[in-house]
């Protein structure tokens, strides 16, 4: 927690200033595996313990988001375009409110970090030295945790929760008979190639086949081991002690 | 390599397509769009086919840039992006399949634009070459030279108002817009004269009569159609209106026949 900004690749010469006073968390796993669950009781938590929270999404740049949602409604994107496009909603987050966020001390939580597009263009076919060459401006995050499941356990989890839906399917790729089977194909490939990153930039890799509350007590006590959490502060009034009649 | 549709092409070696690529460069107020024009047209009425394309005129990204604009947020680091996400766009939907239909493609600003313009903002020189390594090189870039002065003299009394971000209002480099645009137009300059050196561009004096400057370029031009023999069409009698369909709905184009 706080110090100099590392960066994955080339970074950003022309910031102004090289140090952080924040820490940035990363929470990486595929489609439907319970992250935005797991972000939002992170923030909590966090901000009990009297840290200042700032959530960030994947995407949610309001700059490329029309630009992603009319190409895909179309299915006009190409690998190049939805690899540039994801890297200038990342770029917006990252100068716009991630960068500011860490100087002024918050812990952000990054629900998806660049990990996200680099095993989604593996499985799209993508050269994995472009990929990793475009995003090089990315910091490399205090904590990189990844929330690992299995594809038996994902399925029914996704069916649940809405379905299966074109992209997180890879149906731009055709990866089965339908979209039941392009998902798993997809996601499979997905997952491997996750379990693989996940090597390469050392994440901590959390079980995410379990109940909701376990998998969050894992998390905290990762985050933990790099965010000084104060033992159970005393409580704004003190508790009487109970008198024995 | 980042492939698009099974050949894999990158911006290090020569395409593999049966068309030719011809880019123009230069500032703004440099003159190369009334020289591509130009050069367009005397190509058209030999019998080459050709197709013509813009610097940052996607469809895709247009509402992203116009809004970042208009806001002002947008970072270097984005604008380079958007550009990138630009030409990766118009590369899949108009230029590739000329090219690879062996027509001529005239691009008005090509990657040289993004090399000289995001140095200037910051970025770092290598990152933005790695990024475009997805653009074929062109088998030809005219760029047109002319000193500061007369680039901003044409711009500024010519024209409108400056924009923000043409201005480089965005790195804080002078206090009027007219200012900040003469000090970012040098910076361009002199970065564009490290991307000639690199990538040894052809060179057209931009202070030169209009027609000898037309009569360098086709000279230019002549030489590579040497180099590789382009088909023809027969000469064209006439103009033919043609229903194109394009993203963005139906458009009348006239097309000579």
């Amino acid at each position: 927690m706080s110090g100099p900004l590392r960066f994955y690749g080339d970074g950003l010469p022309y910031l102004p200033y090289r140090e952080v006073k924040g820490c940035l968390i990363a929470i990486e796993g595929t489609d439907g595996v319970g992250r935005s669950t797991q972000v939002d009781l992170l923030k909590r938590w966090l901000q009990v313990n009297g840290y200042g929270v700032v959530e960030t999404g994947w995407t949610r740049s309001k700059l490329v988001q029309r630009a992603l949602d009319m190409a895909k409604a179309g299915n006009l994107l190409n690998r190049m375009t939805f690899s540039l496009l994801y890297a200038a909603d990342f770029a917006d987050r990252l100068e716009n409110v991630i960068l500011p966020a860490l100087r002024s001390g918050f812990v952000v939580l990054s629900d998806r970090y660049v990990h996200t597009a680099f095993a989604r263009d593996h499985v799209r076919g993508a050269d994995s030295r472009w990929i990793r060459d475009l995003f090089g401006f990315a910091p490399i995050p205090d904590l990189a945790c990844y929330l690992k499941i299995d594809l038996d356990h994902l399925i029914p989890r996704v069916l649940e929760s809405g379905g299966m839906n074109y992209w997180e399917s890879g149906m731009d790729l055709r990866m089965g008979e339908d979209i039941f089977d392009s998902f798993k194909n997809y996601q499979g490939a997905l997952l491997g190639e996750y379990d693989r990153l996940a090597r390469e930039f050392g994440f901590e890799v959390v079980d995410a086949a379990r109940p909701i509350g376990e998998i969050q007590r894992d998390l905290q006590e990762r985050i933990a081991k790099v965010l000084p959490i104060r033992p159970p502060a005393a409580t704004v009034h003190p508790v009487p002690a109970p008198t024995t009649a | 390599m980042p492939s698009t549709g099974g050949t894999v092409v990158t911006f290090r070696e020569r395409h593999p397509y049966p068309g030719k690529l011809i880019a123009v460069e230069g500032v703004d107020g440099s003159g190369k769009s009334t020289q591509v024009r130009l050069l367009q047209h005397w190509l058209e009425a030999q019998g080459y086919p050709v197709f013509f394309t813009e610097w940052n005129s996607s469809e895709l990204v247009r509402d992203a840039t116009r809004q970042g604009k208009k806001k002002n947020t947008l970072t270097p680091t984005t604008f380079s992006l958007l550009h990138a996400t630009d030409l990766a766009d118009r590369l899949a939907y108009q230029i590739l399949p000329p090219l690879k239909a062996g027509m001529i493609v005239l691009s008005d600003r090509y990657v040289c634009t993004a090399f000289a313009r995001d140095a200037v903002r910051g970025v770092d020189r290598s990152w933005v070459r790695k990024i475009y390594d997805y653009a074929p090189r062109p088998d030809l870039t005219l760029y047109f030279r002319v000193p500061v002065s007369v680039a901003c003299e044409r711009i500024l009394s010519a024209r409108r108002t400056l924009k923000f971000y043409e201005a480089g209002m965005d790195l804080g480099l002078a206090d009027t817009i007219e200012a900040s645009f003469v000090e970012f137009q040098g910076r361009i300059l002199v970065e564009y004269d490290r991307v000639v050196e690199e990538y040894g561009l052809a060179v057209i004096d931009g202070q030169l009569d209009i027609r000898e400057q037309q009569d360098q370029v086709r000279e230019h031009v002549k030489k590579l159609f040497a180099l590789a023999p382009m088909r023809r069409r027969a000469v064209p009698t006439g103009r033919r209106r043609v229903q194109m369909r394009t993203r963005e709905g139906i458009k009348i184009r006239e097309v000579r026949e």
